[in-house]
Order: C-alpha cells, then structure tokens, then sequence
C-alpha cells in the first residue's frame, strides 16, 4: 500500500474546512486522477498527500510510514521519494532551465555536489533527455523568465521525473497545455508511471483527459470523496452531479437583479 | 448637498498630521540648537568665504598627488579588507537569523518552529549589538588596542558592517518569493541547497547592489575614522585642514566623489549582470 487516509480533516489556518473525513487508500502502481469542481478540495487532498499540508485530524501513512511522527530529518528523506508537480511551478524567473530540471535531486544529493551543479551543471545529458521527451530540449539553457506558462509546467514534469519519485503527485499538471500537448504529456507521464512502477496521482480538471489516461477516477466536492470507481463506471450521471452548480445552472432573471445584494460576511 | 459630496475625505487628516507633524519637529530643531542665522554673520562668512575661495585650483603638484594616490590606495584597502572581514561574519548570521530558511515553515500556512527561533533571536541580538555601536567608536577603541593605523579602521568596519549586512541580508531573503525555495524543501532537499536553488537567484541583484552601497559607506566611513587616527585619505584630509590649505582639501573632496563615481558604476554594471 503506497498511501493510506484514514478520517482526515483538513481546516486552513483561516478557518476554511477544506477536506472532511476522507478515507483513501492507493496502491503501489496503481494511477489515479482526482475530479471535480474548482475548490473542491483537489489542492489540498494533493498537498495533504505531498506532506505539504499537515492533516488536521486523522491519519495518513505515505510509503509504509507515517510522516508527521517522523524526525524533520527523515521526513526529509521521505519527501525526497515523493515527487510534486505544481499547476503553476515555483521557479526562480532567472534560472536556468537546465538548473531548475536537475534541482529535482536536491533532495539526494549532498550539499557539495548540489553547490557543484550550480556552478556547473553535473548532469546535462539527463536533464536533456528527459526535456526531449517533452518536446522542450531546445529551452535547455534558457531562463525561465523566457517561458511561457505550458513550457514551465513542461520544465516542472521535467524536474519532479528527474526526482526519481515512488510517488508522484501531480495538481492540474497540464491546465496551461493546448490539449493536444496535454494529452501528449499525460500519456507521457502515464507511461513512465507504468514503467518504473510509480504511483501516480494527479487532479485534473478536463474530465476526458481523465478517463482517457487513467483506470480509477476519484471524484471529490465540498472537500469529501463523492466517488472513487473505475473510469468504465463512471457515467454521464454521476459527473452531472459532481459539477453541479446551483447558481451557475439557474438562468439570471430580473427578479434576481433586483434583489439588494447582501454581504456574506 | 453638493458641496459635502466633493470634499475630499482625506482632506482633513492630512492636515492633521501635518500639523502634527510640524508641531512635533519644532521642539526637534530647537533642541538640536540650529541656528541658521550664524551663516549670515560677516564675521563667520569672511573666513568661510577666504578657505572656500583657496579651493581653485585643487592641489596638483607631483608630491601631494603622489600622496594622495597613497592615501586613497588605503582607504580603499581599509574599506574593501573591513568589508570582506565583515562578510564572513554576516553571511552565515543572515542564514542563521532568517526565516527564509525554515524547515517548518516550508509546509503551506505553517509557522517558523520553537527551536529554530530559539537560535534566530540571539542571533538577531549580537547583529543589533555589532551595528549599534557607531564604526568610529570601535574606531577609537581599536586605536586604543592595536595602536594608530588602518588596523583599527579595518577591524571597526567589520565589526559594524557585519551587523548591518547580516541584518539587510537576512531581511532581503525574507522579502523574495519564497515558494520555489519551500517547494525544494517539500521535496526533500536540506535548507542551504533549497536557499541556493530557489532564493539566491531572485535576491543576488538586491544582495549586489547593497553590498555595494555598503563598499561606498565603508568608503566613507574609513575616511571618517582616519581623523581618529586610522590612516587613509581621513587622516590626510584631517591634517590639510588643520594646516588651512584649501587647495589640498579641494583635492580630497574630488578624490572622493570619484571614488563614489566609481562605486555607482560598478553597482551598475554588476546588477545588469545578475538581472
């Protein structure tokens, strides 16, 4: 069993309850997309999952263990074997892309040889390799700063695929893509997922891709699991219930416009 | 009707914080004894006027100058020596009194710990002692120690200066974007290479163009601590002035703006390289 949630609540500093009670276990290998509305809690189950978010209640065991009862050190080693792949990457707007590809190690690598790979890059053939495979080898020694949005996301894959992860998460990987290059990455990502026996977990919010590329599809609203099947039992049904929107669904009226607006808060 | 609903409602705060302001400066320049009428007095402006008017032409014989090139050779020695001591000491106390290097503030939303502000405080305390005490009196207690020369000058310069670095260093990593460096941390990489990695790049202009700036104080503040003795174009201008050649003065003056000329310039091109 790779990852394993038992009754975790996630509440935000500001008070907002962003995952209630939610039971999930994934097996080693296995690849799963995450669906649903925009602020459902996709995020935070990914960050939860990535020991970015520390769960307010419950328990989560990651790769046989359960890192929030680690040393910081050891949950250090542990996160070096989960692998994140952000919407939007954290990038330092100079940096290279060669530098921001091998940075994937750091988390293996010694202080010495990650100082060395700043001054030099120790590895450019493999950095080159793996931007090839996303159509990206020719942005190498380019800044980030030179990118645009889906070629950062590239240079995001590329790093966290060299990380080398047994986990690999990833949050809306592909949002800034046409989606012929999303598909194209996903299958990419997929394949690798199946060939080096990684589990992958990603959320996604274009649901054909989903089904597409993934076996089991989990469905989450209001920071709870509404589903989590095969992608064959997913139904026209049960997606028209995820995303259902109450306000987005009712057609504006004047009766609605006249209504005087009330602060929420 | 209309009148109310075009005065500015700002309008009546900033008065009264102007008038605050003016009421609350006034005891300030009293107490500071400021006269300005003592420029105006003939007596004051004739012997003002008879040294200003022996600057031109600026002291240029082959002597002075050959001593001019060796007095500004020194303050510069003074100012570059005093720096680099004091950055061997501001580096590592930025990275120790930052919180840009958290380990427990890389998880999202979450707080510094218990344990690295135990080690971020009193690291924070020795920088406020080290800039507290102004330069030219670690100046006067060096010449005490170590004797007259440009020792004590470099020694007060890296002492003061370390504080002051390490304090602007510290806040400078703060003040940068600080998710790629928590993103390297959340995915296992140790505080120095995640500092290296995700904060360096977006703070190496600002942390250039500072400590440049603070080569051009250290500059001038070697200039200031040669009148306590500690060598250097201070000592230099310190002597001129007392022997009333205002040709030589004039000179010192010119040497210095071109020295900051010189300073601003290698700013400029060193930020150009790092953004």
């Amino acid at each position: 069993m790779t990852l394993r949630l038992t009754a975790v609540d996630l509440r935000h500093r500001n008070g907002v309850q962003a995952l209630r009670d939610v039971h999930l276990s994934i097996a080693a290998g296995e690849r799963v997309a995450i669906i649903g509305p925009s602020g459902a809690g996709k995020s935070s189950l990914l960050n939860v999952l990535a020991t970015a978010l520390q769960p307010s209640v419950g328990e989560l065991a990651l790769l046989g263990v359960q890192p929030w009862q680690l040393s910081s050190r050891a949950r250090q080693r542990l996160r070096s074997r989960i692998g994140l792949i952000h919407q939007a990457p954290p990038l330092p707007p100079r940096q290279r892309v060669v530098t921001a590809v091998l940075a994937g190690k750091l988390g293996q690598w010694g202080l010495g040889k990650s100082l060395l790979n700043l001054l030099h890059p120790v590895d450019t053939a493999g950095a080159h390799a793996l931007l090839a495979r996303l159509d990206l080898d020719d942005k190498l020694f380019a800044q980030c700063q030179q990118l645009s949005g889906g070629q950062l996301q590239r240079v995001g894959i590329a790093r966290a695929l060299y990380q080398q992860p047994e986990l690999l998460l990833a949050d809306e990987p592909v949002s800034a893509m046409d989606p012929r290059l999303a598909r194209h990455t996903l299958d990419l990502l997929c394949q690798h997922a199946s060939e080096q026996r990684v589990t992958l977990v990603a959320s996604l919010h274009t649901v054909e891709l989903a089904l597409a590329c993934f076996p089991r599809i989990i469905g989450v609203r209001d920071g709870q699991i509404a589903f989590d099947l095969s992608a064959a039992e997913v139904t026209p049904q049960r997606l028209d219930d995820l995303y259902a929107n109450a306000q987005l669904s009712r057609a504006p009226t004047s009766a609605d416009t006249a209504t005087p607006w009330l602060p929420r808060c | 009707m209309l009148s109310r609903h075009h005065r500015d409602p700002a309008a009546f705060p900033r008065l009264l914080l102007a008038t605050l302001a003016v009421l609350l400066l006034w005891p300030g320049i009293r107490l500071a004894e400021l006269n300005p009428g003592v420029l105006f007095d003939p007596a004051v402006s004739r012997s003002t006027g008879a040294f200003l008017a022996g600057f031109w032409p600026p002291a240029h014989d082959q002597d002075f100058l050959a001593l001019l090139w060796d007095a500004t050779l020194q303050t510069l020695a003074i100012a570059t020596a005093g720096m680099f001591l004091a950055l061997m000491l501001a580096v590592p106390a930025s990275l120790l009194a930052s919180r840009a290097l958290s380990l427990s503030a890389a998880s999202i939303g979450a707080q510094p710990g218990w344990l690295g502000t135990c080690v971020r405080w009193p690291v924070r305390g020795v920088l406020i002692f080290l800039r507290s005490v102004p330069e030219i009196v670690w100046a006067l207690l060096f010449v005490r120690a170590v004797g007259l020369g440009p020792t004590a000058g470099v020694l007060a310069i890296a002492i003061t200066y370390a504080g002051m670095l390490g304090k602007v260093y510290a806040e400078i990593y703060e003040s940068v974007d600080q998710r790629p460096a928590q993103a390297m941390m959340r995915a296992g990489a140790g505080r120095l290479a995640a500092f290296a990695y995700g904060t360096l790049p977006a703070a190496a202009a600002e942390l250039m163009s500072y400590t440049v700036y603070r080569w051009e104080c250290a500059v001038r503040a070697s200039v200031v601590m040669g009148f306590v003795g500690a060598g250097g174009l201070g000592q230099q201008i310190d002597l001129s002035m007392r022997m009333f050649a205002s040709a030589e003065v004039a000179s010192i003056l010119l040497t210095f703006i071109v020295l900051v000329l010189f300073a601003d310039l290698l700013s400029r091109v060193l930020r150009g390289r790092f953004t």
